[in-house]
């Protein structure tokens, strides 16, 4: 087979990549039983040297309201998790973040009003409050209003910085298509070189090898997801504003771009791509029973696994790049000397990882697209002879 | 859990920004770059493939040329050798012509030196008869001065004359 190579290739990064995402979301389960084990005696240290650990204590360690404990699994999921405002830094105990605007449809009709209104969860506006980073409805009283009917369609962290990076997106390449306008016939120069690289390269490498000589019609969408996954993963590693969102690493984000590449291979399954699934052929019409529902879920496998895919492979960059700062406080939290002496090899580990991650921001955007490209290929594919059976 | 719980929020503003990115570049970015980029290799190709033609035609013109630079001293090769020929006939004939001539004056020369002789033998011959008559008679005058000589002498010549 032609894609044998390609396919070979690919499950041996998805393996090595669900390897690391493995070892490490196991080694922040240790760090979290670590630090849990850990806590009478930090409890211990807070009530002896209580003064000096508030002058120790950085940021992020003493967010949860002046408490000396560092909880590293919190602190991750807050960071990786989507947000209703855009929090850049917490000194002491005040709070530096965007606000954003919080839209919620109910039976009232639309409210929208910036999530600064709830003053960081500690307020309640409208009949809703923030509760661990989530929109909830309350009554009168301040309980919890289960039955509420509402859609939270906040303009949250994750949204804005899809928003910044797609106004950036397509001013790069509105500048782009100027140049070539203005250009014409010429070679490209500056930012258009780059970017034409890049789009030659998905032409090339991925469109055509994948789909065939029908490659023209999928190719502006190739190239969106490819560029849209592309930018989105290097905004995210972008520590503060207007990066640090975890856009690809949402799940959401990826179930989107998951159902277009579903929505559009289905649209363009020809005949022997739907026959191939609801009619099988070369096999008895006995194994049909059998046969139907597993193509049915292959079909149905192929999103998901992109979804999950690009899913894990950037949340699980974030979190270990997060992990590895967390460890800095966990020891810090320890001992003022043992957090200084691993913060030098939490460091160097994060330099490390963030060139992964750009290597790795680069490939998922290649995979994503690539796999989206073997999906239409196979969806728009002839099939002439039967001994592919 | 709520890592992997889609927010409807999200999926709502990422379906449609998403697509509104997917409209705009694919209209007003990738149209125009990809369409840019293929007039740009067909023209890269088209002039590779005119130098390519060019390249031939210079080669054909190459060959033509020498060809005929070939056939010019070929020619010139033919024109030497005929010219030498008629250069070679030329002199031989001239040769010939200047042989048969000096021949012939030879000839004609030995024909007047042959006449010449034979009128100088003649006049020699006459000089010498007329000598020697004249002698003779300057003799005989001598000897015929007397009477009895003269007798004699008749008499002598006539016993030598016999008849008969």
């Amino acid at each position: 087979m032609q894609y044998n190579k390609r396919y070979i290739f690919h499950y041996l990064v998805q393996v090595f990549i669900l390897a690391a995402y493995l070892v490490f979301t196991c080694s922040t389960v240790v760090a979290q039983d670590h630090e849990n084990h850990n806590h009478p005696s930090i409890d211990s240290t807070h009530s002896v040297e209580s003064t000096s650990q508030t002058h120790d204590a950085t940021a992020h360690a003493s967010e949860s309201h002046g408490e000396e404990k560092v909880d590293a699994g919190k602190l991750i999921m807050e960071h990786i998790a989507d947000a209703h405002d855009w929090h850049i830094a917490t000194i002491g105990h005040t709070h530096i973040s965007i606000p954003l605007p919080i839209i919620i449809k109910d039976n009232a009709g639309i409210k929208i009003f910036l999530s600064s209104k709830f003053d960081h969860g500690h307020a309640t506006y409208q009949g809703y409050r923030l509760e661990e980073g989530k929109l909830i409805a309350v009554n009168e009283d301040g309980s919890i209003n289960q039955e509420a009917n509402f859609y939270d369609l906040s303009i949250t962290k994750n949204v804005a910085s899809m928003l910044i990076s797609v106004i950036l997106l397509c001013w790069i390449m509105f500048s782009v298509a100027a140049s070539y306008t203005n250009n014409k016939g010429k070679a490209p120069k500056g930012l258009a070189n780059l970017i034409e690289m890049a789009i030659i390269f998905i032409r090339d490498e991925v469109a055509k090898p994948s789909i065939g000589s029908k490659y023209a019609k999928f190719l502006p969408y190739l190239l969106t997801i490819f560029f849209f996954i592309f930018i989105n993963n290097l905004f995210g590693l972008i520590p503060i504003f207007p990066g640090g969102a975890n856009v690809t690493g949402n799940i959401a984000i990826t179930l989107v771009l998951a159902i277009f590449t579903f929505v559009i291979t289905s649209i363009n399954g020809n005949k022997s791509y739907w026959g191939h699934i609801f009619m099988p052929p070369g096999v008895p019409k006995a194994l049909w029973i059998l046969l139907v529902p597993i193509e049915i879920i292959g079909m149905l496998n192929k999103p998901i696994v992109l979804m999950i895919r690009l899913f894990a492979n950037i949340t699980a960059g974030h979190i270990i790049i997060l992990g590895f700062f967390s460890l800095i406080f966990i020891f810090g939290a320890m001992n003022q000397g043992l957090g200084l002496g691993v913060s030098v090899l939490s460091v160097a580990f994060t330099v490390f990882m963030n060139f992964l991650e750009l290597l790795v921001a680069f490939l998922q955007a290649y995979v994503f697209t690539l796999l989206s490209a073997l999906y239409f290929g196979s969806a728009v594919e002839e099939h002439h002879h039967e001994e592919h059976h | 859990m709520e890592l992997v719980k889609p927010g409807l929020g999200l999926i709502f503003w990422m379906t449609i920004t998403f697509s509104i990115v997917l409209f705009i570049l694919s209209k007003f970015a990738w149209k125009p770059i990809l369409n840019s980029i293929r007039e740009r290799e067909d023209s890269i190709n088209s002039a590779l493939n005119a130098a390519e033609d060019a390249r031939k035609q210079m080669s054909a013109l190459q060959a033509d040329n020498e060809k005929l630079l070939n056939q010019a001293r070929a020619e010139r090769e033919v024109m030497l050798k005929e010219a030498q020929e008629m250069k070679e006939h030329i002199i031989a004939q001239a040769k010939k012509t200047a042989d048969e001539e000096g021949q012939k004056l030879i000839a004609k020369a030995n024909a007047s030196i042959e006449s010449a002789k034979i009128n100088a033998m003649n006049e020699l011959k006459t000089q010498v008869a007329v000598l020697s008559v004249d002698l003779a008679e300057k003799v005989l005058r001598k000897k015929m001065e007397n009477r009895a000589e003269q007798e004699a002498f008749v008499n002598e010549n006539l016993k030598s004359i016999t008849l008969n």
